[in-house]
């Protein structure tokens, strides 16, 4: 299993913009008239240098003095063809806008999705800061380079070309000359790519992990704040900041070299085609002894021709570098395969009602670790309260992420109403099972918002019900907007505790056949959670619930205690039973319990 | 709307001004690096100038001589490559100096703004803190710092440019005065079109920069609770609901776009006019004999030359919207003057426990909601005082007065008798540890989460873990104490991250320590053994617990209760216990469970 997302970074250029457009179809939507809308607007440059050569030859310069209706047509005409050309450049420029942030807001999406799609394994070894930075600013990156490279890399390799035939025409010795001249540039330039490649896709890493440690101070804030502990923070932060920066200015300069070669290249072969074209004339070099001195020179101009795009094509490609590594990275969450496949349309619905639980042989065990659940075989019957007790490290909470298939077994089979949970539609299991677990998370918005999480068309009405059957009613009458109280970033208004009760409610509202919950009460007041538990208890009548405690009043009521330890199942039954048992697992965890509780 | 809306409020006549105002910051930052940067920029158009010079040269010193006697020195050939391999090799240097000076100097305005921008996230109150999204906060300090800063990329080009341009302005002036007027008229015609671009985009550019910051909010949010999606099953909704602003992004980028679509060829365009206004009026003054066609070719000519300088300015002046959006969303973080303010007072450290009085406490968050309403109670030194209360009741908001990290609306917190305000920065960190509810590690190594900087050495780390009860897992992580615990701690369970977050409280040594249901996560039996620790260890710092366990409870000197945010009663437990039912019902739940599920039972 894989745990750690692809950074993209092998995927070279070429195949970069196939998965890059096999992701965004947009864009090459239109993309002939787009590129014929470029020839047009390149035109325009050519308009005015080829208006002012006929106005001189034929207007001021034409015999028996200036033809004045000659050079007014032409200049019209003139004027005509850049209101022409310019229409052609705003409408390409116009088009390529439109179908880039289409096909980059595609783009988006789909990662941002699966993002959600990964396994939860995959999901935490990522730094949050470094996640979004692939869905915001590496997006970002691309736009900039799709606007303005794409094409014009196209349109100069295209002008590369034709500049070589033209050439060829006049002379195929000197077009030799100029293509040996800039053959060393050409071969350069692959390695140069490489250098830039793997520079830029430092740059892109190092902005994911600056963001992580920004978050740091703004996520940690209060943490920071009570141990005082600024200028460490300030430290760390300016270390990645210190290292972006570096690392982006490293990259500058392998741009700046790189680009900068093309002009050395342009200046031997200038000097190149005028020595070979006297060579040429002396017969030094065989082969064209007829040609001219206004043909060498005719010929240097044509060497402009073609040093013109090849300098562009070169700098785009430099520039292009850091918006390939920032598609790569997007490009890379979406080829880390979401290893929980959702079987699709394939998937098998789970019949409503309790769900009865088996697992067959499960071993699970964390990429290169060690196992942490071993050869687990288990049967849950439907609509059983059972609790899993065990010491910190045993396997609860593994038992809980299989149980809802946050993870799958490295070995055996977990089975739902006799179904491998891996041949489930995800949209039955998440519609029958619900993890309530320890930290609740809640979205910045209202508690209706996020209550309604669990089941999106709750009305108002069905959610106090839900208060009132869970003993919430007095917690929610005491808030100072009711159900339309703000509950600040992650929740952060609220106390742990009050989280934990929006978890809840937000569950019982979504009205699971089997619900887990892990330490879910973790942080509320005894009393609150014995009236809490005691309504669970009605409210589970019918359905099956597995809760994993440390607090053990939750198994002495649960029908079924299942006592884990290093990774397996070694007692199981009523507590009265196992508690009975003379130095078992289970009379050890009640006896520091009961300790505890200050009997 | 909403864009137009915007564009009223933060463009005007000032907005270009506003842009070189951002460049001139960052000018005056980098004075050296700038200069670099445009002396090679300067050499580059020099150069490029002297290429044609040596064409001319090469022309009529060899070319045409060798074509005309036959007859050319292999000393003249070398000379022609000289010059031509001498002039590329400046030139690449120019470009080098322009390009990487450029590059220094936008990563260092880059790199100097993240700073002193999350210096404000450090300095800034918790208050602040909690108005402001993590998303974009974030944003700020990224998209934001890139798009001010922007600009600075094309800036030593256009400089040289403009350079370039005067030159050949002064030219077109001495050729025929008339003309070149007629030419020059080029130039206030590309600053009227791009005052109106300025005021076209300005308005999309901040929704767009706006937008970018939610889109990172959203995605930031999102991903945080994205266990929740997932066992909820929600992520087509998150989906849906990230999809909404990353297409109204999508849509103003466009309508962005689209607007500098049109300037860009309409900037191109007008010298072209130009040249052929040029024409016109050059040829009416030829046959009016006012000038010769010469002066009509280099006026016509030079204006060409000079009309792809002004498409560069151009871009420079296309990225200054965006940069003028980004440092204005960046001061208004920098310009925020929430501090705390700190006094000068100092308590002693080696006194053993420290005297904690809290005063007449009252502390709303939101004006019509008070969450702690006349709390007043005493710690000695060296004793152990608890919070108890139901959920909600205000215990930890307690707890947050008593570290300052916000300050009480009235009332008094006392350390060794000095009010908290009155402290030196720093001070109170110095003498209280918190160990909050939900514990927050570092991405950073157990030592660094634990140490935090302190000077305290791995023996005593140890020794923090080892009372912690983390010092078992600790030690069979690979690498042990130079583990690496990843973002936030993630690769820990909620209890193992909860017992280094009280590692990190117990290494300092703290003379008040105050623990907020800080072993909720953790098991009945290894809780037992951390009240052990705390207990027989040899700190003897007070202890302020927020707990629910009577086990935690019974260590108590004094258990203070707390009802609906005041003190409903004082006294040891066994003396609530016996007077206050609310108080028996609260803490004896579990048991009376107990009594229940016997019942039941029999």
């Amino acid at each position: 299993m894989s745990t750690v997302m692809d950074t993209g970074e092998s995927i070279s250029a070429l195949r970069t913009l196939r998965r890059g457009v096999h992701y965004s179809p947009e864009l090459v939507e239109g993309i002939r008239v787009t590129l014929l809308l470029a020839v047009l607007a390149s035109v325009g440059q050519v308009v005015v240098p080829v208006a002012v050569q006929q106005v001189l030859d034929k207007g001021l310069g034409a015999d028996g003095g200036p033809d004045v209706s000659f050079t007014v047509w032409t200049g019209v005409l003139a004027a005509l063809a850049i209101v022409g050309t310019s229409w052609a450049s705003y409408a390409m420029t116009s088009r390529l806008f439109t179908t880039s942030e289409r096909g980059l807001a595609t783009l988006r999406i789909k990662a941002f999705r699966h993002v959600h799609d990964l396994p939860l394994l995959t999901q935490n070894t990522e730094r949050r800061g470094a996640l979004v930075s692939r869905v915001t600013s590496d997006v970002d990156q691309v736009s900039q380079f799709l606007v303005f490279g794409g094409l014009l890399l196209i349109v100069s390799v295209g002008q590369v070309l034709v500049a070589t035939v033209v050439m060829l025409i006049y002379s195929w010795q000197l077009t030799i000359v100029v293509w040996v001249c800039f053959l060393p540039l050409f071969a350069s330039l692959r390695f140069f790519q490489r250098k830039l490649s793997a520079a830029y896709g430092v740059v892109r890493r190092q902005v994911g992990l600056m963001l992580s440690a920004i978050s740091e101070p703004v996520v940690g804030a209060a943490v920071v704040k009570s141990y005082a502990v600024e200028a460490r923070t300030q430290g760390r932060i300016d270390e990645a900041i210190g290292i972006h920066q570096a690392a982006s200015t490293r990259a500058q300069g392998f741009t700046a070299v790189s680009f900068s070669l093309g002009g050395l290249s342009a200046g031997l072969a200038n000097a190149g085609v005028l020595i070979v074209g006297i060579w040429l004339g002396q017969g030094v070099v065989p082969g064209a002894d007829d040609i001219t001195a206004g043909q060498v020179l005719a010929f240097a101009f044509l060497v402009t021709l073609f040093v013109g795009p090849v300098q562009m094509g070169t700098q785009i490609l430099t520039d292009a570098q850091n918006a390939i590594a920032g598609w790569r990275r997007v490009i890379g969450i979406l080829d880390t395969p979401a290893d929980l496949v959702d079987p699709g349309p394939e998937g098998r619905e789970l019949p409503r009602g309790p769900v009865d639980v088996r697992f067959e042989g499960v071993t699970f065990a964390y990429p290169g670790g060690p196992p942490v659940l071993r050869e687990v075989t288990l049967d849950l019957a439907a609509g059983t309260r059972v609790a899993i007790v065990g010491e910190t490290g045993s396997g609860k909470s593994t038992f809980a992420k299989l149980l809802t298939r946050l993870m799958d077994p490295t070995e055996g089979a977990v089975l739902l109403d006799g179904i491998d949970v891996r041949e489930v539609g995800q949209a039955s299991l998440r519609r029958s099972v619900v993890l309530v677990p320890q930290e609740g998370f809640l979205f910045d918005d209202t508690l209706t918002a996020n209550v309604r999480y669990g089941r999106l068309g709750a009305s108002e009405a069905e959610i106090l019900a839900s208060a009132e059957e869970l003993g919430l009613s007095d917690w929610l009458a005491g808030l100072p907007r009711g159900l339309e109280t703000r509950v600040g970033q992650r929740g952060e208004s609220l106390s742990a505790g009050e989280r934990q009760l929006v978890a809840l409610l937000r569950a019982h509202l979504a009205d699971p056949d089997l619900l887990v919950l892990d330490e879910a009460t973790s942080s509320v007041d005894p009393a609150l959670e014995m009236r809490i538990g005691r309504a669970l208890e009605r409210l589970m009548s019918g359905r099956t619930s597995v809760t994993i405690a440390h607090r053990l009043s939750t198994a002495e009521s649960a029908d079924e205690v299942v006592v884990v330890d290093r990774g397996r199942v070694v007692q199981r039954g009523h507590h009265s039973v196992l508690a009975a048992e003379a130095d078992s697992v289970y009379a050890g965890l009640h006896a520091s319990w009961t300790a505890q509780m200050g009997h | 709307m909403q864009a137009q809306v915007t564009d009223e409020r933060t463009s005007g006549r000032g907005s270009t001004g506003a842009g070189f105002a951002v460049l001139l910051v960052a000018i005056k930052r980098e004075p050296w690096i700038f200069t670099v940067s445009t002396i090679g920029s300067l050499l580059f158009g020099a150069l490029t100038v002297a290429d044609a010079w040596v064409l001319g040269w090469s022309t009529d010193h060899v070319v045409l001589p060798a074509f005309e006697t036959g007859e050319i020195g292999g000393d003249m050939l070398l000379a022609v490559l000289a010059l031509f391999v001498g002039v590329a090799i400046l030139r690449a240097v120019g470009i080098v100096a322009r390009r990487l000076g450029a590059g220094i100097m936008q990563y260092r305005m880059q790199a100097h703004t993240r700073r002193a921008v999350t210096r404000q996230y450090l300095a800034l109150p918790m208050e602040w803190h909690q108005r402001h999204p993590t998303g974009q906060l974030l944003s700020n300090a990224n998209s934001d710092v890139e798009a001010a800063w922007g600009p600075i990329a094309p800036l030593p080009m256009a400089v040289g440019t403009v350079a370039m341009m005067v030159i050949a302005v002064v030219q077109m002036l001495v050729a025929d005065l008339v003309l070149a007027l007629v030419g020059l008229l080029v130039f206030p015609a590309v600053m009227a079109a791009n005052v109106a671009y300025q005021r076209l985009a300005q308005g999309w550019m901040t929704r767009a920069q706006q937008l970018r910051a939610e889109v990172s909010e959203i995605a930031h949010e999102s991903f945080d609770g994205a266990l929740v999606v997932k066992t909820l099953g929600r992520e087509g909704e998150e989906t849906d609901r990230f999809a909404a602003k990353a297409r109204e992004l999508r849509d103003v980028n466009i309508r962005a776009g689209r607007i500098r679509a049109a300037f860009d060829p309409a900037l191109a365009a007008l010298p072209n006019i130009g040249v052929l206004i040029v024409l016109a009026v050059g040829v009416s003054r030829v046959l009016n004999g006012q000038t010769d066609a010469g002066a009509v070719v280099t006026v016509a000519y030079l204006l060409t030359i000079v009309s792809f300088p002004i498409r560069s300015i151009g871009w420079l002046l296309g990225e200054l919207p965006r940069s003028v959006v980004g440092y204005r969303r960046v001061r208004s973080v920098l310009d925020e003057t929430g501090e705390m303010p700190y006094g000068d007072r100092t308590v002693g450290v080696a006194a053993g426990g420290a005297r904690l009085d809290v005063d007449g406490l009252a502390y709303a968050y939101e004006a019509d909601r008070e969450l702690l309403t006349d709390v007043t109670f005493s710690a000695e030194p060296g004793r152990t005082v608890a919070v108890v209360g139901a959920t909600a009741s205000g215990k930890s908001t307690l707890t947050t007065l008593l570290t300052r990290l916000v300050d009480p609306d009235r009332g008094r917190v006392l350390l060794d008798g000095t009010d908290v305000r009155d402290l030196a920065a720093g001070e109170l960190a110095r003498v209280v540890s918190v160990v909050p509810q939900a514990a927050f590690l570092f991405d950073d190594t157990v030592r660094g989460n634990v140490a935090l900087g302190a000077d305290v050495g791995d023996e005593a780390v140890w020794a923090a873990l080892r009372a912690a009860q983390a010092d078992g897992f600790v030690a069979a992580l690979d690498g042990g104490l130079d583990a690496r615990l990843g973002e936030r701690g993630t690769s820990l369970s909620g209890g193992q991250r909860q017992r280094i977050s009280l590692a990190r409280a117990l290494v300092r040594r703290p003379r008040l320590l105050v623990l907020d249901d800080a072993t909720s996560a953790v098991d009945p039996e290894v809780e037992a053994r951390i009240l052990a620790a705390l207990r027989e260890g040899d700190s003897d710092a007070t202890l302020v617990v927020v707990a629910y366990r009577k086990a935690t409870i019974g260590l108590a000197d004094e258990v203070v209760h707390l009802e609906d945010g005041r003190v409903a009663d004082r006294g040891t437990h066994a003396e609530l216990l016996e007077r206050s039912p609310s108080y028996a019902r609260l803490v004896n739940a579990y048991e009376q469970h107990d009594e229940l599920a016997g019942e039941v039972q029999a």
